[in-house]
């Protein structure tokens, strides 16, 4: 550790600190020999910070831009614009032998665990060759050091010499997490870690993940669609919609008090394990009408306007025309976060 | 109230090169006209292949309905010939498949594709064709449908795509429609917007609905009654009500467990079912729940528990009372796999 981020460290328990975070992608769209390009905004003006030990959760539907902000963590897409620190650190201008340093520290859980498994590689060596390439252990070492983490993520140890495929969705996952936690890292962004997964062992796999983050004093970006995992795992929420953090709070709060109507939106459309709730709230349900737009051709103003069902009120009470003028994104009391002209 | 549907004892088979998959073994379960059906399961439970058995959807070979008995508006399905079959299937038993990407003709207008099903179906001209069509994707809520009609797949998104494929399954006014994980590749609001739509519709149309899914949630809000199924059984049977509050099996009772909630308190920890369904190539002796129930018994061990009656409409397959029994152990799969 150099001498800054200590000295960072001490200030303030901030280690990841996103700063107006741009990731556009610059897509051909047809024309004279495919000539004409257009921008995709996938991720447009993020910033958030996450304390060390804590848990990041970040919800939005697909195409959000969710899992685009993990992966520019990572540096798996390059973004273009804003900052990214790390203890202190630029991470995106980071090159080379300092990327590699890092790359070490941050790491991170894919959502499918039959795609992200090499099929040549038996456990030893998906597990056991991160660990080697950044020299936390030898040819001697390896082979107990894989054993004891297969055992830290539930596996038996007898499993070192077999192949992905011999192995079930929910063990593959739990193979994934140890090879995340191979390289000893310190922050571990999960990309939907148990959407592929059954019911039954999604249970299984968010208490490892908690138990993990315990015993390593781990901090996670969690990212996933499902609501109700969200709020369990995490200790504070982003909501995306269209490339934009539109509202983030803790948990509690975000759940209790939500202040930005797509927010709103997402709780009233979860459906809860209960038909005598469940036959109430679907007569009171606010329901999104159409799709989300294209990221490609966002809505002018409040991204959100084309959807928003509060949007007449905003004209009403505060004489806003949301498809005009872009809300600010503002702390509305401590902590709490939104972007809405009605907040 | 009046049957649509009785199925008895119906055992689809796979022969695989590792061995029989009994991918439905002997389940048996009625429906009732304007009646909702949820089945719950993980996936292998059977729970897709079951449904499919009914509208002979399974590959053959390797799949293979070994027994049993379908009846449908008067007639056992599996006695029932190829041209009889295609006289059933999507006109008076409609079908949603999963995934709304692939189950449609990439090279189709969704027009033509909703049109085929009334062209087969019934004596309908061109235009009047043409004319339900367009009449089907408004009810389905797809604006500008006249024009719609002429599109590709492509052009839509996923939840428009899926309201296209409940319109070709509501095409020929089906008694019985069935949906197969319709939400699961969508996201929450969409979800929302296509349940709603299929409840409200099955009002108006009055037909019944089979649900396949594995979200409770969804469960909750749209089943009148639901069966749980676990390695091709079915392991309890009730109405929806009845099997929120009172659960019997104990993976029904685990799965309720398992599932964070938003509305309610968080708790430290999830109570999760340890390990992992069972290896269907392989002969199950006993209960098939055995290796990971908390309530198990050595009785379970050898033998397996019938699907019987524990209360008005509620069927349980477990030799345990689990609203009395103690748990017997903490770690049931542990155990059993160092055996």
């Amino acid at each position: 550790m150099n001498q800054v981020t200590s000295i960072e460290n001490k200030n303030d328990d901030i280690l990841l600190s996103i700063q107006n975070l741009k990731t556009h992608f610059e897509v051909t769209k047809g024309g004279f020999l495919n000539r004409e390009r257009q921008t995709i905004k996938a991720v447009d003006d993020v910033s958030l910070e996450i304390k060390r030990g804590e848990t990041l959760g970040v919800v939005g539907e697909s195409g959000c831009g969710k899992s685009t902000t993990g992966r520019s963590i990572l540096k798996l897409e390059a973004s273009t614009g804003g900052s990214i620190k790390f203890r202190g650190t630029e991470l995106t201008t980071l090159k080379g032998k300092s990327l590699r340093k890092m790359r070490k520290e941050i790491q991170m859980i894919f959502q499918d665990p039959y795609s992200s498994l090499n099929p040549r590689l038996n456990v030893e060596e998906i597990i056991g060759d991160p660990m080697l390439a950044h020299g936390l252990a030898d040819k001697k070492t390896k082979r107990e050091k894989v054993k004891q983490l297969l055992v830290k993520v539930g596996l038996s140890p007898e499993f070192i010499d077999r192949f992905p495929h011999e192995f079930s969705g929910g063990q593959r996952q739990r193979l994934g997490i140890a090879r995340a936690l191979a390289v000893e890292p310190e922050f571990i962004v999960c990309d939907e870690p148990i959407s592929a997964l059954d019911v039954s062992i999604q249970a299984q796999i968010i208490n490892l993940l908690e138990d993990l983050q315990k015993e390593f004093g781990l901090t996670y970006l969690f990212i996933a669609h499902d609501l109700a995992v969200v709020r369990h795992i995490s200790d504070k929420i982003a909501v995306m919609y269209l490339g934009k953090i539109v509202e983030l709070a803790d948990s509690d709060k975000l759940y209790d008090t939500p202040l930005h109507p797509y927010t709103k939106a997402l709780l009233s459309a979860v459906p809860f394990p209960d038909p005598v709730v469940e036959k109430e709230r679907a007569k009171t349900r606010t329901i999104l009408t159409g799709d989300v737009p294209s990221p490609a051709n966002p809505p002018l103003g409040c991204n959100f306007c084309t959807r928003c069902p509060e949007r007449a009120r905003a004209m009403s009470e505060k004489g806003i025309d949301c498809s005009k003028v872009e809300p600010e994104y503002k702390q509305a009391e401590g902590g709490h976060w939104v972007a809405c002209h009605l907040a | 109230m009046t049957k649509v549907l009785e199925v008895r004892n119906l055992r689809t088979h796979f022969n695989t090169s590792k061995g029989t998959v009994k991918a439905v073994n002997g389940i048996s379960y009625e429906l009732e006209a304007g009646e909702t059906l949820g089945i719950v399961g993980e996936s292998g439970s059977g729970k897709s292949v079951g449904v499919m058995s009914l509208m002979k959807l399974i590959p053959m070979p390797p799949g293979e309905i070994v027994e049993g008995e379908a009846w449908f508006e008067g007639k056992d399905i599996f006695k029932m010939s190829e041209s009889q079959l295609e006289d059933m299937r999507g006109n008076s038993m409609g079908m949603i498949f999963q995934d709304p990407m692939t189950s449609l003709n990439p090279i189709m207008t969704v027009g033509r594709q909703i049109g085929e099903a009334l062209e087969r179906h019934t004596k309908m001209t061109k235009d009047q064709v043409k004319n339900r069509t367009i009449e089907l994707l408004e009810l389905v809520g797809i604006p500008m449908a006249a024009d719609r009609i002429n599109n590709y797949p492509i052009q839509f998104s996923g939840g428009m795509r899926q309201r296209v494929m409940i319109a070709i399954g509501l095409a020929c006014d089906p008694k019985l429609l069935i949906a197969d994980e319709p939400t699961t590749a969508l996201d929450v609001t969409i979800q929302a917007q296509i349940t709603d739509l299929i409840a409200k519709l099955q009002k108006e149309l009055g037909m019944s609905v089979i649900w396949i899914t594995h979200d409770l949630g969804v469960v909750a809000g749209i089943a009148d009654r639901v069966l749980v199924m676990y390695a091709g059984r079915i392991v309890e049977e009730a109405t929806v009500e009845e099997l929120f509050k009172n659960p019997r099996h104990p993976y029904t009772l685990g799965l309720l467990k398992s599932v964070p909630r938003v509305d309610a308190d968080r708790p430290e920890k999830l109570q999760s079912i340890d390990g992992m369904p069972p290896d269907m190539t392989k002969e199950l002796v006993g209960c098939p729940f055995y290796a990971r129930c908390n309530y198990r018994t050595d009785k379970c061990l050898s033998q397996e528990p019938k699907l019987e009656e524990v209360g008005s409409k509620h069927r349980s397959a477990c030799f345990v009372d689990v609203r009395s029994a103690k748990r017997t152990t903490e770690n049931p799969y542990q155990q059993v796999t160092n055996l």
